[in-house]
């Protein structure tokens, strides 16, 4: 419990850390975070679009965090999310007509085997070749950009549209919503899925054997090795399933909302994953609540362009780097406060 | 070090208690209220000095003449449209101009949901009843700079660069080279895109490359239509000492003396009308054409290129502009040629005139 309030601190600190600098802008701070919550939740539509921002950071922030128990840094959460939606777009294209009971399942099924296929590819070259899974990641991600890019414009470009994206998928494959806030909002089924998976891997990383053996391996590795564990295979498989978790973006994105593959849709979702996983502390729950406030900055923060005269979305990632700066820095913070209770006790 | 706490508390609240006070909006609203425009670019954003900085020129010449009030918002990335647009009409916004053809497929969402809010969009073609499709004969004033390209170069060599490799971007380049052939139908154009992705609006590194290439293959006039990409090649003809041809806007201030002249696109005119129509209560929705008769598209002329356009030459493109409007030339159109001859657009020849040789290389 007092880790998470003391990330709850970090995180208030950080929003008046940014509210002051909007302050030095010329905009009343108090407006700003009116603005800012009744952008996010003010109203059903604002509400539905903060849903539907969070549910991509869920996935990616539980790719990373799955990754993390393991001893992983995944920064290719942005590539494995392409492959899945490349795999997804592929299927959707290619098989059509299926039912709508199988297709959705299908299509969850692609995307995960897309993206996990790309986290494997890390993950093999780390156990097997000793490349760092950091370097590999990076790179990787360029590879599927160039991979997906030649893909959705030369075999399965859209031919009645100017925009560089691919035909749509089958009909069969879209999931729907929740009724009116789905009729003015992007809002779709994914957010549940997105819910149902994190309580899938915290079940599968603090209820199993299995996921004990990750955490193992990724906090004492000698020992996950003397006890018989294996290993590499543990490493292959958390790249894997991390790769999977990335990739199920591609449902909310292509199947819940767009139903094609616009290049470079995801605007970044595999590296605010990273800072969703940090500040959830790699628990699943902590992911949803983290993944939330990153989503409500992002839709908030447009309603600022809209509502004030001198500040623009930007403040979103101004916002997001203090947070987790104050986070990172946490410890400092944790030490001066002990410090200061310990002068205010003597004296 | 727990000074150091303490003082950045301090410094937090000492700013929170400075800040000016929330000043009284209700003042405005006494008066009667100003009609609502809200301004949606895209990618390239209003400092392209291209195309969203025409739009955005002219919104705000708008809102400066008319009184109205005008919000403009970039759109880092393609999925900030949609919530863009909605935002905007949900506050009441009585006009949302939409800019570029990549905002299309929000708009057809997002229009049909507020059938009382009016929507424009730039470039591209949105069938609802309550949106008004702004599109201009590109080919006809690419024509035209390719016209004083062709009588210009000594070189006989030719560049065009292109941003995203698109139809819209292809008409330019057909117009152009058929404005190039008609000059001098020996001339040779070599062509260039700067990508397939939105990411090409906005590569000015990856304009100059293909710039100084296109020199050094002998090119010494470059129309270089790309949007921020532009810029780039602005560089090349400046560092060689060539010629460029600017797009959209007038460019011919960005480096002076060595852009021969810019194809005006006025989308600031196209957008200063539709708010002007807004703000009288004259909206009307569906396709609107600009072209060269009602200056929609032209060249540009100004102090900068006085010297680089002689007399002569201008009498001679006033004759084939006045020969466009009396058609008797043709410019063929990349969206129709496209249908009637899918293999090869660019060398649809209905008419008997001879385009020259060419040569088209795609990176």
């Amino acid at each position: 419990m007092g880790k998470a309030v003391s990330t709850v601190f970090s995180v208030v600190l950080g929003i008046l850390c940014c509210l002051a600098m909007s302050s030095l802008l010329g905009e009343s701070p108090l407006r700003v975070l009116y603005i800012l919550i009744n952008g996010s939740f003010g109203s059903l539509s604002a509400v539905g679009y903060t849903l539907f921002y969070t549910t991509p950071l869920i996935f990616t922030g539980l790719s990373v965090a799955l990754a993390f128990h393991c001893g992983l840094f995944n920064i290719g959460g942005e590539g494995q999310l392409y492959m899945g939606a490349l795999a997804l777009t592929a299927i959707g294209i290619m098989a059509p007509e299926l039912d709508i009971f199988s297709a959705p399942l299908l299509g969850i099924g692609a995307a995960m085997i897309g993206g996990g296929i790309w986290g494997g590819v890390a993950g093999w070259l780390k156990t097997y070749r000793g490349s760092h899974e950091v370097i590999v990641t990076i790179m990787l991600n360029f590879l599927s950009y160039a991979i997906c890019g030649y893909s959705i414009l030369h075999i399965f470009k859209n031919p009645n549209s100017q925009s560089p994206e691919s035909a749509e998928i089958g009909n069969s494959y879209l999931i729907g919503g929740f009724g009116e806030i789905s009729r003015i909002s992007p809002l779709n089924l994914s957010f549940v899925l997105a819910l149902f998976v994190a309580f899938g891997v915290w079940f599968l990383l603090f209820k199993t054997v299995w996921g004990y053996e990750m955490r193992l391996v990724g906090s004492k590795p000698e020992t996950a090795r003397r006890a018989g564990i294996k290993v590499r295979i543990r490493v292959i498989e958390a790249m894997v399933l991390s790769g999977s978790l990335s990739g199920l973006v591609a449902v909310n994105e292509i199947m819940g909302f767009s139903h094609k593959f616009r290049d470079q849709f995801s605007g970044g979702y595999g590296f605010i994953g990273i800072a969703v996983a940090l500040l959830g502390r790699s628990k699943p729950l902590g992911v949803i609540f983290a993944a939330l406030l990153f989503g409500a900055i992002q839709k908030g923060s447009l309603e600022l362009e809209i509502d004030t005269e001198k500040i623009t979305r930007d403040l979103a990632g101004v916002m997001q780097a203090f947070i987790i700066l104050f986070v990172a820095s946490e410890a400092y913070w944790i030490k001066w406060g002990r410090a200061l209770k310990n002068k205010l006790v003597r004296a | 070090m727990n000074f150091n706490l303490k003082s950045v508390f301090f410094v937090v609240i000492f700013l929170a208690a400075c800040t000016p006070k929330i000043e009284n909006k209700n003042a405005q609203t006494e008066t009667k209220s100003p009609v609502k425009i809200g301004l949606v670019l895209d990618k390239g954003g209003k400092d392209d000095k291209s195309f969203n900085a025409a739009a955005f020129k002219g919104a705000s010449q708008a809102s400066k003449d008319l009184g109205i009030e005008l919000k403009t918002i970039e759109s880092p990335d393609d999925s900030a449209y949609e919530p863009a647009m909605r935002t905007l009409a949900e506050r009441g916004y009585n006009l949302v101009i939409t800019v570029g053809f990549s905002q299309a497929d929000a708009l057809k969402k997002i229009s049909p949901q507020f059938p009382k809010t009016h929507f424009a969009i730039v470039d591209s073609f949105v069938d609802v009843p309550n949106v008004a499709s702004l599109l201009f004969s590109e080919h006809e004033g690419s024509f035209l700079v390719g016209y004083i390209a062709g009588l210009k170069s000594k070189s006989g060599v030719i560049g065009f660069v292109g941003g995203m490799e698109v139809d819209l971007i292809k008409r330019f380049e057909l117009g152009y080279r058929e404005g190039v052939a008609y000059a001098n139908s020996k001339a040779k154009v070599i062509s260039n895109y700067a990508g397939v992705t939105s990411e090409a609006w906005m590569n000015p590194t990856k304009g100059k490359e293909l710039a100084l290439s296109q020199i050094s293959q002998g090119a010494d006039i470059i129309f270089t239509a790309a949007g921020a990409t532009n810029t780039g090649v602005f560089d090349a003809v400046e560092e060689k000492h060539k010629l460029a041809i600017g797009v959209d806007s007038n460019q011919n201030w960005v480096k002076p003396g060595f852009i021969l002249t810019s194809m005006l696109k006025r989308v600031d005119l196209a957008v200063y009308d539709i708010i002007k129509a807004e703000n009288s209560g004259h909206f009307v929705w569906g396709n609107k054409y600009f072209g060269l008769a009602d200056k929609g598209v032209d060249y540009a002329l100004d102090q900068y290129n006085d010297s680089l356009i002689p007399q002569d030459l201008r009498k001679k493109i006033e004759n084939v502009r006045a020969e466009i409007l009396t058609n008797k030339i043709k410019v063929s159109d990349y969206y129709e040629t496209r249908k009637l001859c899918p293999n090869s657009p660019f060398k649809c020849d209905r008419s008997q005139r001879h385009t020259g040789p060419s040569e088209r290389t795609t990176q």
